[in-house]
């Protein structure tokens, strides 16, 4: 039992920090919102290619690190910090498990190296309505035709799906009572993508349209009959991923606050040290260091045993705790801002407009309960 | 990172379970689950010979060193004894505050003399000791104590003069150990003294507090005139603030996972009462209760944060967050227990869950007073975490 980081994981810890702060500070994540895919492309080729980390969570026979949740948990909450812009959710935290999770030998040995070798990007979409996998949401159509298959279907809010090389995208085979996930490379005609305008600019979600888009037989990488299954799993993992980035976010948005309210003069004293102020941040604190503790427990839990009755009661605590966490400490960072938390100058609202979107996505906390309560009360 | 332990380790937790299967039972059955805060007045004689049963099987001060009696328990062990002990259903330790806090801190600042003295007397739960801290003037303001102790010039005893208050345990212990100002004219954290007192004495009365809940655990203790031995001092006079100081930092959290464990028993039982009565379908109630659910899974790993955290004394967020965190959770859950129950919450019956469920919300209410309220905890964290400005502390030179 030690919940201390081992010496490699502080290395990655700290190497993401410092290259975070330089990489990735305010005006360079302002300079990504305008941009059309969203991120930059250097720096994108610098942290997948260099530093190899999409390789992370990938196993080594597929040129991965062979690393586990835990080491993505501790880089996601380092991006969470400094709002990266970056295909790195969609690439690494979600098409990588769900190919890990469902897909067959062939799949894992055609995509998962070029992955790992930051050579491409990819993405995956849940559904019609997106946000979250239910394989009773699944209406894109594949009807099999000489050499394949015909799809046709709409996915929205896939993450990085305008960008994305390679899109993992499940559809309901006609004529058999079966949903499989195929792997679709961005170029193939039949496919059209429309960047959706969001609030948060910080993370780019698209529209995905197949219509008639001819698929080879070995487009589908999902193995029969684990998809539904498979993929709750990967949502799972990914919600795990995406409370530590949410916990970085808001440890952010507590310490951004600190250092304002340090500087912020009225009735010739800093603000920070008026007890009403003190408490605040206190409590914001407190409930950093909780989300804290749920994060790093499940990525832990989950790397000891990757049971899906583990997984699923863990990555619910997990992001329940870290989306109510940056809600918080993202709304108090407006308010303890004062009249300049509303500008679009400085930093909070971008961190409130995170918060609200991660907080929708992969279960949003009311279902993530309801979860929770089912396995709890309903046996 | 990582969450388990190893197979030496949950052998000794099989080794830990099976002692507690074999000795808490007969006249020890109706300790099971019983004591504690909130139940502290419950069977104290039992509990006391339940002590010396404890101390037979060498299960008290397990984390002790073994020159001085106790077990010499790794951190890991000790985490598992005390959960194993609490997922037993063993009682609350009447033998708390000398094993975890007067203990330590004789064995740090104490006498050759004083450890032979005092120390097998805690191992082998035969003397019961409570802390005289607090006083009508010093809650939050600790630093305020006002109780006087000044030196008899012939024998050279000390004389105490004053009254604590809130003393847990008072008329179940043999000892106390008082915070007390031994220099004239001193103010705040300056010239106090750290003195072991006879309780047994013509000089000290002991009135009990009746609290909201109708019992009482805590207590006045009166001083005038009271004498204790020359000998009977922790470092030297004027030292008192650094070692009342230093005796709280012991407690590192080791027990709090087996205070968990008495969590989640409380938390089970709200879940079978909403199952019993349907209230368990009410989504309200079901969200309320997941979200109880997932305060205790990160109770437990941020305890685990906490033990795994440099063992340096030095406070670390994680620990800097627990006791606040703690209460908090458990107050609502006292609360949550209450809408739980519904109108049946306010009938008394004799049904032995609705009385506990009934007592921890009445109890929990002291959950974010004692020990540091709810605003002090928060001044800590504000001001040791993040570095904020100080409040004015008149109190502390």
């Amino acid at each position: 039992m030690d919940f201390a980081l081992t010496s490699e994981q502080e290395m990655i810890r700290a190497t993401a920090e410092t290259f975070l702060a330089d990489a990735s500070p305010s005006a360079a994540v302002r300079r990504a919102m305008e941009t059309e895919i969203g991120f930059d492309a250097d720096v994108w080729n610098q942290v997948g290619k260099e530093f190899g980390w999409c390789a992370i969570a990938i196993p080594e026979t597929f040129g991965g690190l062979g690393l586990t949740i835990i080491e993505q948990a501790i880089l996601m909450e380092q991006m969470g910090r400094r709002l990266f812009c970056s295909p790195y959710f969609a690439t690494a935290c979600l098409a990588v498990p769900a190919l890990l999770e469902v897909g067959t030998a062939a799949a894992r040995e055609g995509h998962l190296p070029s992955i790992a070798a930051g050579e491409i990007t990819a993405t995956l979409a849940f559904g019609e309505r997106g946000l979250d996998w239910d394989i009773d949401a699944v209406t894109a159509t594949a009807t099999p035709v000489a050499g394949g298959y015909s799809i046709s279907g709409h996915f929205q809010h896939v993450p990085d799906g305008a960008s994305a090389q390679l899109l993992l995208l499940p559809a309901r085979i006609v004529g058999r009572d079966q949903v499989s996930l195929f792997a679709i490379p961005a170029a193939t005609q039949g496919i059209t993508t429309q960047p959706s305008m969001t609030i948060d600019a910080t993370r780019r979600i698209a529209e995905v349209r197949l219509c008639e888009l001819h698929a080879g037989e070995n487009a589908i990488v999902s193995m029969p009959g684990n998809i539904g299954n498979g993929l709750a799993r990967t949502s799972a993992l990914a919600a795990i991923a995406l409370a530590a980035e949410q916990l970085g976010a808001a440890q952010q948005c507590l310490d951004m606050t600190l250092a304002y309210i340090a500087e912020r003069r009225q009735f010739g004293r800093p603000i920070s040290s008026f007890q009403a102020v003190k408490h605040r941040c206190a409590e914001a604190m407190v409930r950093i260091e909780a989300a804290r503790s749920a994060v790093l427990g499940a990525a832990c839990a989950v790397a000891a045993s990757p049971t899906t009755s583990t997984l699923m009661l863990e990555s619910a605590c997990a992001k329940t705790m870290a989306s109510d966490c940056l809600f918080h400490c993202a709304v108090e960072a407006v308010q303890l801002h004062g009249g300049v938390g509303f500008t679009w100058e400085y930093d909070p609202h971008l961190y409130l407009k995170r918060a609200q979107a991660s907080g929708q996505w992969l279960g949003n906390c009311d279902s993530l309960r309801e979860r929770v309560a089912a396995i709890l009360l309903d046996r | 990172m990582e969450l388990g332990f190893s197979t030496e380790d949950e052998a000794f937790r099989n080794e830990v379970a099976c002692w507690m299967a074999e000795h808490l039972r007969g006249d020890f059955e109706c300790l099971r689950h019983r004591g504690g805060p909130g139940d502290e007045d419950a069977y104290p004689a039992e509990r006391k010979a339940w002590e010396q049963t404890l101390a037979a099987g060498g299960w008290t001060c397990v984390g002790w060193p073994t020159d001085h009696g106790g077990r010499g328990l790794s951190l890991a062990r000790q985490i598992i004894f005390h959960e194993e002990y609490a997922r037993a259903g063993g009682p609350g330790r009447m033998g708390h505050i000398g094993e975890g806090l007067i203990g330590p801190t004789i064995l740090a600042f104490g006498t050759d003399e004083q450890k032979s003295r005092f120390l097998p007397g805690i191992v082998q739960g035969t003397e019961f000791w409570c802390q005289g801290y607090s006083e009508p003037n010093a809650g939050s303001d600790l630093a305020n104590v006002q109780t006087k102790a000044h030196r008899d010039p012939g024998s050279g005893e000390w004389i105490i003069n004053g009254q604590k208050v809130w003393t847990s345990l008072a008329h179940e212990s043999e000892w106390i150990f008082v915070l007390a100002r031994c220099e004239a004219g001193s103010v705040g954290n300056r010239g106090l003294v750290f003195l072991l007192v006879p309780l047994d004495q013509p000089g000290i009365e002991i009135r009990p507090i009746r609290q909201l809940t109708g019992t009482a655990e805590f207590n006045e203790v009166f001083f005038d005139g009271a004498r204790t031995a020359p000998s009977n001092i922790i470092g030297q006079p004027g030292e008192g603030w650094s070692i009342a100081m230093a005796l709280l930092g012991f407690e590192r959290g080791v027990s709090t996972l087996g205070q968990q464990m008495h969590f989640y028993r409380e938390f089970d039982l709200v879940c079978q009462v909403a199952r019993d009565n349907g209230a368990d379908r009410n989504p309200m109630f079901r969200a309320r209760l997941a979200h109880a659910w997932m305060g205790l899974k990160v109770m437990r790993y941020n305890a685990l944060r906490m033990l795994s955290g440099p063992q340096d004394g030095s406070l670390q967020r994680p620990a800097m967050i627990y006791k606040y965190y703690w209460s908090n959770w458990h107050r609502d859950l006292g609360k949550l227990a209450m809408d739980v129950l519904g109108v049946d919450g306010d009938i008394v019956v004799n049904d032995p869950v609705r009385t506990r469920l009934q007592q921890l919300f009445l109890f929990s209410r002291a959950d974010t007073i004692y020990a540091g309220t709810n605003e002090i905890q928060l001044n800590i964290i504000a001001e040791r975490a993040l570095g904020m400005p100080r409040e004015p502390r008149p109190s502390l030179g």
